[in-house]
């Protein structure tokens, strides 16, 4: 008892001989089915050479095109050839000319041997599997598809469209559910005569011959009525991408389809001479198998699929530029902006650095350049601190400075002065932890010794930038993690608000702040926004500020017990 | 994109198409060899000008990659570049004394060409100091990805131009004949590239690298383009706009994903800044064949004759496209 092989070949006759040439070697009988389409040197050499060995048959050729009936009629055809031809065939496996046997053929058989009943046809429901590939799932049972969809799109999707809208459904023949999964299939001679033998097979062959793709339904819905035994898989290794089409293997596969353990993989690069000399060589016997992996393979070919599809998180580069909205992620990791921070208090940078471990900038969006960690003038990726450059494209320069530091927190300073473009893409970007103290821009004008006059204007156009980036930040549509408080809410108790912060950057274990950073001296300041009101420029975004504070409210926040703990 | 501007754009295709015919009038065939040309042929086409020293290693690399054939229009060299092409049994040249300005900078010679032979074949399109690379390059040859981009559909890739340069005065190392150039020139700006939309033709605008972080800070609109198409599944319908940046029909420019997905794209190592780059950022400046008025070269004068050192801190060194691939700056797409 053996196991006969239809090979479906369509090009690359050079490598189909060869693989014909390694089952006939095995005893395995071949039926070659070759496209009507093909003509030329290649086919007749290849038809020359192999039509002397007893084992090898030409079945009746047919017009084969992706999704039409053609492969089932080449099937069909090549099937009753073998189950007639040849006695001692248990077994048929459906093969192309680019699949490649990678286990020796002997343990093909033997493994068939030891499952004479059991037909390898994987066969699915199509309510149960979200495998197809452009919408038509249960459709392809219920319309018509008499267009090829390769050649004649148009007329494909408008048919589809009309059948649609008219709500054509399609009777199905008597007794039969619908099927569908991988065309390569490996049926036993009780089953495939079956169906082929079927009083009802011209009504099957009718219904099937107007199905979409019918090559990955026919036998799988037809073994359906007949096998006592199905498993469904198939023996093939085929992966497919995410536009349907299989996955090619290259030389560069070797290690992993050695380790695969699968019987035949599907499809082989026609130039990968070396997978080629390896699997089709006898020493392929004698090799001491690995340990089998199969699990690897799927891991690659599905990263594959989800790097075509999703892609990396935040990064923007010459084949992935999303639409607004599609970034799966506006940027490559979480990061924090602190406004007013740096203006409130003494030295909040190194205090940030110190206390959460992370990168912090200053001012990345100051007026003069970006004034990265450490005083550097280039970051990492080679990214210059040049402030042109960087507002020429603000939100690309951010995008770069995550995706260079990913696996670094980033913090930076924002404010007023700095360029504003980039506000509303922190404001929706789900990664950004925005704190604001409105109204602290003040703080650096009240110690600075320029004329009353032009602090006056200053105060004016910062309040109205500001007020301006609130007005975002608050937008319902922002995504940020965002919190905002008055200056003067600040500081009545600014531990509070940073432990919160601190908290959910996270990166230390959770503790109470053992140092806390310096506050700038405010005295005088309520006096100093006075004599601004005074002017009749009301700064408001400060919150209400007394013109004498009360002294003790500074004291009450150094007494509050977590501060200060042993 | 409304029936008129697409009308327009079929015009302006058809224009390029013209001149490119009328400005093949320039070019004389030195060393014919197109009746080699098979039906599967990969083709490389290039114009240079006085790369006489960079062409041993060029053409060394292609064809080790798997090009069957060399197109290469010779600019009125004066180095022996025309003779030394003319002996390589796998190159078919063209001479020609015309403008390279006027020919927009060599296009509508390489527009003729592509127009003549490259129908229905793959055919790469760069310069004498430019390298492709592609994903799994070092294992798989280029008729590898052709015939998968055959398989999938589709007609044109990527390469972003990767300006390389060396660490120190540019002038340190000579380069000799034959050299891979990467081994001078072997250190890249891995994360200051921007990019914008180009609505008019699909195609992304893409700057940054050591020339716009050296030579263009303080104009960086004028920064070289670095977005590249250079390879194609040519159809005598096609035509470049302006260099490789972009082609039309526009939907050959859309080499990029826009749903968040990354289709599969490569690189082309620029080995511009060798030894050799302030000699011809001199002559170039001399000729003002460059584009608007070759004030790039202006801008590349003035700083490579004090200090030419590209290299900062945070300089990338190149060890494969691998690196290239984790770094973002090309994608493997599906191809696994």
């Amino acid at each position: 008892m053996t196991v006969g092989i239809i090979m479906l070949v369509h090009t690359a006759f050079d490598r189909a001989e060869q693989v014909a040439r390694h089952w006939l070697k095995a005893g395995c009988p071949i039926v070659i089915h070759v496209d009507q389409k093909v003509r030329g040197k290649a086919y007749e050499r290849f038809v020359i050479n192999l039509s002397d060995d007893p084992l090898v048959r030409f079945s009746t050729r047919h017009r084969c095109e992706w999704g039409s009936w053609g492969l089932v009629a080449a099937s069909q055809d090549a099937a009753e050839l073998m189950l007639a031809e040849f006695e001692g065939v248990r077994h048929v496996y459906l093969t192309s000319g680019s699949c490649m046997p990678l286990r020796p053929v002997e343990e093909l058989i033997a493994y068939l041997d030891e499952r004479p009943r059991t037909d390898f046809i994987e066969s699915a429901t199509t309510a149960d599997v979200p495998w197809t590939v452009g919408g038509l799932d249960g459709e392809r049972f219920q319309l018509f598809f008499p267009f090829s969809w390769r050649k004649q799109r148009y007329l494909f999707d408008r048919f589809v469209d009309i059948q649609r809208a008219l709500g054509v459904r399609r009777r199905l023949p008597q007794g039969i559910v619908p099927h569908m999964g991988s065309q390569w299939w490996c049926l036993t001679r009780q089953t495939l005569s079956a169906i082929l033998s079927d009083p009802d097979r011209r009504a099957f062959d009718r219904y099937f011959r107007r199905v979409w793709i019918p090559d990955e339904s026919y036998f799988q819905t037809l073994a359906r009525l007949y096998s006592t035994n199905i498993e469904s898989r198939s023996l093939t290794l085929s992966k497919f991408d995410f536009q349907g089409k299989p996955h090619i293997f290259y030389d560069d596969h070797l290690q992993l389809l050695r380790r695969s353990d699968c019987f035949v993989a599907r499809k082989v690069w026609p130039h990968a001479g070396r997978l080629y000399d390896v699997f089709l060589s006898d020493a392929a016997a004698q090799q001491n198998r690995q340990e089998p992996n199969p699990g690897k393979i799927d891991r690659i070919f599905a990263r594959a699929v989800d790097r075509r599809t999703r892609g990396r998180t935040g990064l923007y580069m010459q084949s992935r530029f999303p639409n607004w909205g599609w970034e799966n992620g506006v940027t490559a990791g979480k990061y924090s902006v602190f406004q007013g921070f740096s203006e409130l208090f003494r030295d909040f940078e190194g205090w940030l650095a110190r206390t959460t471990g992370t990168q912090v900038h200053g001012h990345l969006y100051g007026p003069d350049r970006a004034h990265f960690a450490g005083g550097q003038t280039v970051l990492n990726g080679a990214l210059p601190d040049n402030a042109a450059l960087r507002d020429a494209n603000p939100r690309a320069f951010l995008a770069n400075l995550l995706w260079n530091t990913r696996g670094e927190r980033q913090c930076f300073q924002y404010s007023p002065h700095d360029t504003p473009d980039v506000i509303w893409h922190i404001a929706r970007d789900p990664n950004a932890q925005v704190s604001v103290i409105s109204g602290a821009w003040a703080v650096p004008l009240f110690q600075s010794n320029a004329n009353f006059a032009d602090l006056r204007a200053e105060a004016a156009r910062l309040q109205k930038i500001e007020h301006g980036m609130l007005d975002q930040l608050r937008s319902p549509e922002a995504k940020a993690r965002i919190r905002i408080w008055t200056m003067a809410e600040f500081i009545e108790t600014p531990m509070e608000p940073l432990q919160v912060i601190i908290d959910e950057i996270g990166q230390r274990s959770p503790q109470r702040l053992a140092e806390a950073p310096v506050l700038q001296d405010l005295k005088g300041f309520g006096q100093f926004l006075q004599n601004l009101k005074n002017q009749g420029m009301h700064p408001y975004l400060m919150g209400d500020f007394p013109v004498e504070p009360e002294p003790k409210a500074a004291n009450q926040s150094r007494r509050r017990p977590y501060l200060v703990k042993k | 994109m409304g029936a008129w501007r697409s009308y327009r754009l079929r015009l302006q295709r058809k224009r390029w198409r013209v001149r490119a015919l009328r400005k093949s009038r320039e070019l004389t065939p030195v060393s014919d060899r197109t009746d080699q040309l098979r039906r599967s042929d990969i083709f490389v086409f290039c114009t240079a000008r006085n790369e006489a020293i960079r062409f041993p290693y060029f053409l060394k690399y292609y064809r080790d990659m798997g090009v069957n054939h060399f197109f290469i229009v010779d600019n009125d060299s004066t180095d022996g570049t025309l003779a030394y092409l003319a002996q390589q049994p796998d190159v078919s040249v063209w001479s020609t004394r015309g403008s390279y300005k006027r020919s927009r900078f060599g296009m509508d010679w390489i527009n003729y060409l592509l127009r003549k032979y490259a129908h229905g074949h793959w055919a790469l399109t760069v310069d004498p100091d430019e390298f492709f690379l592609y994903p799994f390059c070092d294992t798989r040859p280029l008729r590898a990805l052709t015939d998968w981009l055959d398989a999938s559909s589709i007609k044109s890739f990527s390469a972003m131009l990767l300006d390389m340069y060396p660490k120190g005065r540019m002038d340190a190392q000579p380069y000799q004949v034959g050299q891979n150039p990467l081994e001078i020139a072997s250190w890249f700006d891995s994360g200051n590239y921007t990019i914008s939309r180009n609505k008019r033709f699909g195609n992304l605008w893409i700057q940054g690298g050591p020339r716009a972080r050296v030579f263009f800070a303080d104009r960086p609109e004028r920064a070289p383009a670095l977005n590249k198409v250079p390879l194609v599944r040519w159809d005598k319908r096609y035509t470049y706009v302006s260099s490789t940046h972009m082609l039309l029909p526009r939907g050959l420019n859309l080499v990029y994903d826009e749903w968040g997905g990354e289709k599969a794209s490569g690189l082309l190592l620029h080995t511009k800044f060798l030894d050799t780059f302030s000699a011809k950022a001199a002559e170039e400046l001399e000729r003002k064949q460059h584009y608007a008025g070759s004030s790039e070269y202006l801008a590349y004068h003035a700083v490579v004759k004090d200090n030419p050192d590209l290299w900062c801190k945070w300089s990338e060194k190149y060890i494969n496209w691998r690196q290239l691939e984790i770094l973002g700056l090309m994608s493997k797409g599906n191809w696994a």
